[in-house]
């Protein structure tokens, strides 16, 4: 695999931390929603994406604010690191009326339009175009917003991929197509779905720019996303960036999922000596961090979970009279 | 007012929408050409421009999804699918993106997008070229479908579609694109979700949409000659649908056909059929008809054909079989 090197040496000492921050926020929130789902307090299906957490960090802080992202039902760690609200994101899990899309999404339906978060829905690779019309809305209203679609690996699988970015190409489109290929489709392996491992050639065929990087390295992850930004914003058109990286729990809910296949447990062990977070930390620690300072960052972290637990306890649920609310929008001004 | 076809009051429209609102672009397969739109999409794209006239690949995904994604970021864009049998590809978008979002986000992300969608039968075409499948949008919660039947519909419905903000199915009927009428000649709405009289009657109420209102005002002559007084509803929308007019009707009339050039079983007639059923029993004085298409794929044979397409005759049949 011919990854993109790391961008360490570029980043200062402040966006390190800042990485960091993101990393473990996203970790330490899924953590908890992970207990919170064994104990059945939370029914919604969880997907976690502990252990791909560098990507959704690494990406975000290369976008503007008013930049959108569309994402799957793996998107805790999309919403976060593009400054979707702690609390609302808990309570919408937490089906209550506080929530982000008032109890009517759960955790597969994330939304923040203030942040640029439009939409996060579960159909494989349903975002995917819509980012693309994000991106000639962008275009045609000449705004030089750039669009993200967050995808993983199984929704290369769906034609709505190929047609994407095709158009994309074609339209020179200022999008970026993140693929996580984190090497599963809930069960399935990569090689039990494609014959070559070679999501990356799609870009090319297509006619954009493919990259593929070390999707446990936030510092490529950073360095890639930022060029291919740079290039939608001044019309050189969409990207395709792989991502590789390994989810260390199950397809949905806390578990790792062992039994999918022989070769899971020892995947795990090996990614897991991969892991985005312990790297970003030595990396500090040769930058002269501390980790007493570094750990003073997860204390925070863990405080500002434990708030938003307990908001979304004490919100109240959804009255029943909104049931039928929104099913359309109102007229808007013409 | 000036003479207009269907087809080029649906070109009017897109035209005035075009040039009223910078936030409109037309996106799909074949806008610039006459094969795919006749003449109702006509030179868009040299009056204004193809980056908002944007002739796409066969991608009814992408494309779909493209139109529905620039919605969702402030545009209001009009997609075009020349046959409705290649927009079941974009299923996913349509039913469920389009439809959901604002449910979803609890109003929080609007959708105002016109999806438009050509029927386009007959002509030995067969299976895959000739759907009407309104029904199966208008089951779908979220969404809206409008149907014109008439050249001054065609364009107040596209315009009133175009500033609606949801997702707005836009169906008409290459066999309409040649009925002329008066067309006012600046922008005007018809409200979607309001049904017209196209004739005022005492003895049946036949409710008719798209294609079959057409076929209905022919049958509705021959029924006058036989001293029949029918009472014409075009629908116009699908859903919303005008309850209030057709229950008013009927319960005027106490008799109902309703007549729709798709398939009967869980088509849109077993809806109004149902619905009148439940909520004006008392009204009836006979058994409600349905005038649909038999419950079978398009065949390409002339002679077949001939058999499959219902039309006035059909519509003539039903209603004096109401009164029997």
């Amino acid at each position: 695999m011919n990854c993109q090197k790391s961008g360490a040496i570029s980043c200062s000492r402040e966006q390190l931390m800042s990485f960091l921050y993101g990393m473990q926020r996203i970790r330490l929130v899924e953590e908890r929603i992970g207990e919170l789902v064994a104990s059945r307090e939370v029914r919604t299906p969880c997907h976690l994406s502990i252990g791909q957490e560098a990507i959704p960090v690494g990406v975000c802080a290369a976008l503007n604010e008013d930049d959108t992202v569309w994402g799957g039902h793996r998107s805790h760690g999309h919403y976060l690191a593009k400054g979707g609200d702690l609390n609302a994101m808990m309570a919408e899990i937490f089906g209550k009326a506080t929530g982000c899309a008032r109890g009517r999404g759960g955790s597969m339906h994330l939304v923040a339009p203030a942040q640029g978060i439009f939409g996060t829905v579960p159909l494989v690779a349903a975002t995917i175009p819509l980012a693309v019309g994000a991106a000639l809305s962008g275009k045609l209203r000449g705004t030089h917003q750039v669009a993200v679609a967050f995808f993983g690996d199984g929704a290369t699988d769906e034609g709505h991929f190929h047609e994407s970015l095709n158009l994309a190409a074609l339209y020179r489109l200022p999008v970026l197509f993140v693929c996580e290929n984190n090497l599963y489709s809930t069960h399935l392996t990569l090689k039990e779905r494609r014959v070559k491992d070679n999501i990356v050639e799609s870009a090319a065929l297509h006619g954009l720019a493919g990259v593929t990087v070390d999707g446990n390295d936030v510092t490529a992850v950073y360095q890639a996303a930022q060029q291919a930004v740079h290039r939608a914003r001044i019309g050189e058109g969409p990207t395709l960036l792989e991502c590789r990286t390994y989810r260390w729990r199950g397809h949905v809910g806390p578990a790792a999922d062992l039994e999918v296949g022989a070769d899971r447990r020892r995947e795990l062990d090996e990614w897991q000596r991969h892991d985005p977070i312990a790297q970003c930390r030595a990396l500090l620690s040769t930058r002269g961090v501390s980790s007493d300072s570094v750990d003073s960052v997860a204390a925070k972290v863990r405080e500002e979970i434990e708030a938003a637990v307990r908001f979304a306890r004490q919100s109240p649920d959804p009255d029943e009279s909104e049931l039928l609310q929104h099913v359309y929008a109102a007229r808007r001004g013409c | 007012m000036r003479i207009l076809t269907y087809a080029q009051a649906i070109r009017e429209a897109h035209a005035q929408l075009l040039a009223e609102d910078p936030r409109v672009f037309l996106i799909g397969q074949g806008v610039r050409n006459p094969w795919y739109a006749g003449t109702s999409l006509q030179d868009l794209d040299k009056e204004f421009g193809r980056d908002r006239v944007i002739d796409s690949p066969v991608s009814e995904n992408a494309t779909t999804g493209a139109a529905i994604g620039a919605a969702i970021t402030g545009m209001r864009p009009i997609l075009f699918h020349p046959r409705m049998d290649f927009m079941l590809l974009a299923a996913d978008p349509i039913m469920n993106q389009a439809a959901n979002w604002s449910y979803l986000f609890a109003g929080q992300v609007a959708v105002p997008v016109v999806i438009r969608a050509v029927i386009n039968r007959g002509g030995e075409q067969g299976a895959q070229h000739s759907q009407a499948v309104q029904a199966l949008f208008a089951h779908v919660p979220g969404l809206k479908v409008v149907m014109p039947a008439t050249a001054y519909d065609a364009k107040g419905l596209l315009i009133a579609a175009v500033r609606d903000g949801n997702p707005v199915l836009y169906i008409d009927d290459r066999w309409l694109y040649e009925l002329e009428e008066d067309v006012p000649e600046g922008l005007y709405e018809v409200p979607i979700g309001s049904a017209a009289i196209r004739r005022s009657g005492r003895d049946v109420t036949v409710v008719a949409t798209s294609y079959m209102a057409a076929e209905a005002v022919k049958a509705v002559a021959t029924l006058a000659q036989r001293g029949i007084d029918v009472e014409l509803i075009d629908l116009r929308s699908i859903k919303p649908w005008d309850r209030n007019l057709v229950y008013s009707s009927v319960g005027k009339t106490g008799r109902l056909v309703v007549a729709d050039a798709a398939w009967m079983s869980g088509g849109v007639a077993a809806e109004i059929a149902a619905s009148v059923a439940g909520e004006i029993f008392h009204a009836l004085k006979a058994p409600i008809a349905r005038v649909c298409l038999p419950d079978a794929p398009a065949p390409t044979s002339a002679v077949l054909e001939q058999a499959y397409y219902v039309g006035a005759e059909d519509i003539v049949a039903s209603v004096e079989k109401v009164l029997l």
